[in-house]
Order: C-alpha cells, then sequence, then structure tokens
C-alpha cells in the first residue's frame, strides 16, 4: 500500500485579491510533502464546500485579508455541516483581529493563524492533527 | 449501504472518498473495483494533453461546459507533477475551472501524478473506471504538462486531444515531439496569437507524412479558449471521433488491446513486489553484498544465483 498523503484545500474566500499569503502558505504545505489543491481567488463558501468534498480532502485553510471573515468562515463550516461533513479540519488564516479569534473558534473554525504565523508552526499544527 | 452503492446513486462524497481508496491502494481497493467493473466500458475518455501553458485547463473548461449544456455528466480527472523531493504537490487546474465547481453535471478530481513520469498517475485508470461505472458520459483526462515523451495518456483515453500553441519552436520541434504521433485531434490555441497559422500548416505537413492506414482523417481546430472561440466545433469533433470509432470497430480492438497492456501490467506489478519481497527476506543477501564488495563475485551472478532460488519448478 502507498503511503496515505495528508490533502488540503487552500481556498480564497470573499473579495480581496491578495493571494501572496495563500501561495506562500500552499508552497509550504506541498514541500511538507502535502497534496495542496488551490482554488485561486475569489471563491465563494458554496464553491469551496463543493471542491472540499469533490477532492475529498482532510483540510481546508481559509486565507481572508478583507475583513469578512467573521460571515465566510463560519458560512464554510455551516455548508459544510448541512452535507453532512464533520471530519475536515477547518482553519483559517489573514489579517485576523484577536478578538475575533474566539467567535471563530466557537463556530467551527479549529485555529486561526494570523499574518506572521512561521509556516513550520502551521505545518506543525496539521501534523499533529492527523 | 457500501460506498459503490452509495456512489452509483449520485452521492458525491461517497465517490470522493471511493477515489481516495483507490488513488492510495488501499486493500479494499481491489475490491470496490471489482464491484464496479460490470459498469464500465460506456463512457468516451477523452485525453487532454500538450505543453505546460498551452491553456489545456481553459480548454478542459470551455469543452465541458458545452457538454454540459447540451445535459450530459462530465468526470473531469486533472493531473498535475509531484515535486520528486518532497512527494508534495500544488494542484492548480481548478482555478481555471472555477464556474465548474457548482455545476450538478460536473464532478472534478485532481491527482498528483505521484512519482509516475509519464503524465499521468499510476492509478489515474482506475479513476477513470470508478467514474465511468458512476454513469458519467464523458471524462476527460488532463494530462501534467508533457514535453515530447510523456504519452501514457493513449493507452487511458479513446480520444487524444493534443494542444498545441505558437511560438514553442521551429517545426523540427513538432517532427522530435512523441505527442504529435498520439493525437486524434489537435487544437492550436491561443490562436490569436502571431504564427498560429503556421502551426497549423506545420502539423497538416506532419499529418500528411505519416501514412494514414486509418479511416479517421484527423483534424486540426483553432480556438481562443479564455474567449470561448472554436469551441463548439471542436465538441462535435470529439463527439464525431467516438462515433468513427463505434462504427468502425476499432473501439472494439483499441479497448482490448489496452486491455491486455493492463493486465500484463497488473501480472508484472503483482510479481514484481512477490518477488522483491522474498528477494529482501533472502538470509545469504547480506553476504552476496559483501562479496560483491570485495569483488569475490560480481551482481550479474548474484542476480542469476537469486532468481534461480526463487523461481518455482
Amino acid at each position: 500500500m502507498v503511503e496515505k498523503r495528508i490533502r488540503v484545500l487552500v481556498a480564497k474566500p470573499g473579495l480581496d485579491g491578495h493571494d501572496r499569503g495563500a501561495k506562500v502558505i500552499a508552497r509550504a504545505l506541498r514541500d511538507a510533502g502535502m497534496e495542496v489543491i488551490y482554488t485561486g481567488l475569489r471563491q465563494t463558501p458554496e464553491q469551496i464546500v463543493a471542491t472540499a468534498i469533490q477532492e475529498d480532502v482532510d483540510i481546508v485553510g481559509l486565507s481572508l485579508l478583507s475583513g469578512a471573515h467573521n460571515h465566510l468562515f463560519p458560512k464554510v463550516v455551516e455548508l459544510l455541516k448541512e452535507k453532512g461533513v464533520e471530519d475536515i479540519l477547518i482553519l483559517g488564516g489573514g489579517v485576523i483581529p484577536e478578538e475575533d479569534i474566539p467567535f471563530l473558534k466557537e463556530n467551527g473554525v479549529a485555529e486561526i493563524f494570523t499574518a506572521g504565523t512561521p509556516t513550520g508552526k502551521v505545518i506543525e499544527y496539521i501534523k499533529s492533527k492527523l | 449501504m457500501d460506498l459503490v452503492q452509495r456512489a452509483r446513486e449520485g452521492d458525491r462524497r461517497a465517490l470522493a472518498r471511493l477515489i481516495t481508496v483507490v488513488e492510495n491502494q488501499e486493500p479494499e481497493a481491489v475490491d470496490f473495483l471489482q464491484e464496479m467493473y460490470p459498469h464500465t466500458g460506456k463512457a468516451q475518455v477523452i485525453g487532454i494533453t500538450g505543453p505546460p501553458g498551452s491553456g489545456k485547463s481553459t480548454l478542459t473548461d470551455k469543452l465541458v461546459k458545452e457538454l454540459s449544456k447540451r445535459g450530459q455528466k462530465i468526470g473531469i480527472i486533472a493531473v498535475d507533477p509531484t515535486s520528486p523531493f518532497t512527494g508534495g504537490a500544488i494542484l492548480g487546474d481548478r482555478v481555471r475551472m472555477s464556474d465548474l465547481n457548482l455545476d450538478e453535471n460536473v464532478y472534478i478530481r485532481s491527482m498528483g501524478a505521484r512519482g509516475s513520469l509519464g503524465g499521468l498517475a499510476e492509478t489515474t485508470n482506475d479513476v477513470i473506471k470508478i467514474l465511468d461505472a458512476c454513469d458519467f458520459d464523458y471524462i476527460f483526462i488532463e494530462t501534467v504538462g508533457v514535453g515530447q515523451s510523456e504519452v501514457e495518456i493513449i493507452n487511458a483515453a479513446d480520444t487524444v486531444l493534443v494542444v498545441m500553441v505558437p511560438g514553442l519552436g521551429d517545426d523540427i520541434q513538432a517532427i522530435k515531439a512523441g505527442i504529435l504521433e498520439i493525437g486524434d485531434i489537435f487544437v492550436v490555441n491561443k490562436a490569436d496569437r502571431e504564427g498560429a497559422n503556421k502551426v497549423v500548416l506545420e502539423l497538416q505537413m506532419m499529418l500528411d507524412l505519416k501514412g494514414e492506414k486509418s479511416g479517421w482523417e484527423t483534424p486540426i481546430f483553432m480556438s481562443d479558449a479564455t474567449e470561448s472561440k472554436g469551441i463548439i466545433e471542436i465538441v462535435d469533433g470529439i463527439l464525431e471521433h467516438f462515433t468513427y470509432l463505434k462504427q468502425s470497430g476499432e473501439l472494439w480492438t483499441t479497448r482490448r488491446n489496452k486491455l491486455e497492456k493492463e493486465l500484463l501490467a497488473i501480472v508484472s506489478k503483482k510479481l514484481y513486489t512477490q518477488m522483491l519481497q522474498r528477494v529482501k527476506q533472502e538470509k545469504k543477501l547480506n553476504e552476496y553484498l559483501d562479496c560483491i564488495m570485495r569483488k569475490e563475485t560480481n551482481p550479474y551472478s548474484v542476480v542469476e544465483l537469486l532468481i534461480k532460488d526463487l523461481m518455482p519448478r
């Protein structure tokens, strides 16, 4: 049997066009031996959920810099639940104010990595959870 | 209800999970494939291949949209390279297929090539069977961007569509390239660019030289996929090719030839794993290695000895 690869969806919900962070993390996860599905900019929560299901990923990483995280991150969690998916780990990243983090965690986002987090920390976190 | 049944009844999650099991070559994979096999053989499998950056994903997106509009069910397998150093991969073909994410007629799956060098992954053929058994009418395989010899796709697809673009080099490049021998349909994409007509002419010359015996006249289409130009003609060409294959009887013979290759490949893989396992367990292996290091014998004689011991008489 071939060793199982961790599959991660790196998605950009919302309307901001800043994907440098998403690309950096995608690259870092690839270098850590994971298969990273990258969706490109301006994905709706519906598109992200459909992609996560079709690709059978273990993790969805959401990157957002526009400030709409309190709406869009929980929306992705909710839509996944509607489809009966509860075993995908949801992570968030980008420009997220400290005070929003507890709310996001209560709403199904497993962990938030704000700007400046070393990529090694994200990889370590993922490997500890799977 | 088991995974196969759920997948065949349209449960996308079950389908996705099934593909993961097969892709990871988990022990249940063979049982699943056995269960699905009787339901395969109906879909037309279309391979999209060509150099990196020639527009394979964008073209696939547009062709599939047109077929979906015609009420067909389409599966897409998009293969991207796996890093030979880390085993990781960035699978980015979906970036050009965003509109298809929510299309109920369409299922897209990205695959890392995982060390396979022919432009596909080792398990791509099995994933095709899963989609086929789940009643997809058309299955598109987008290969890794290929250069001159990655032609695995001919063993997987009924119809191979080779995408070319202007500006990749002179006609000698085209004559060398193995990918030109595998096309059932050629598309010169980015036809708005300078040199597109020249590429068409060169392709025509190449095809004239081929001394074709088959009854299929390989068409060359021009397209500008981002602008959706030329798409309907290409879709019609793809359908026509399948009709030709069926009517001429070629579908049966080529699929049978592919089956033979596949069967032998499975046999050789199984034998290889079993034999290698036994060689590794051979008690004298370390002794042999030391002897070779001391130049008392050589690898070639040892191989003969090892194989002689293993072969059942």
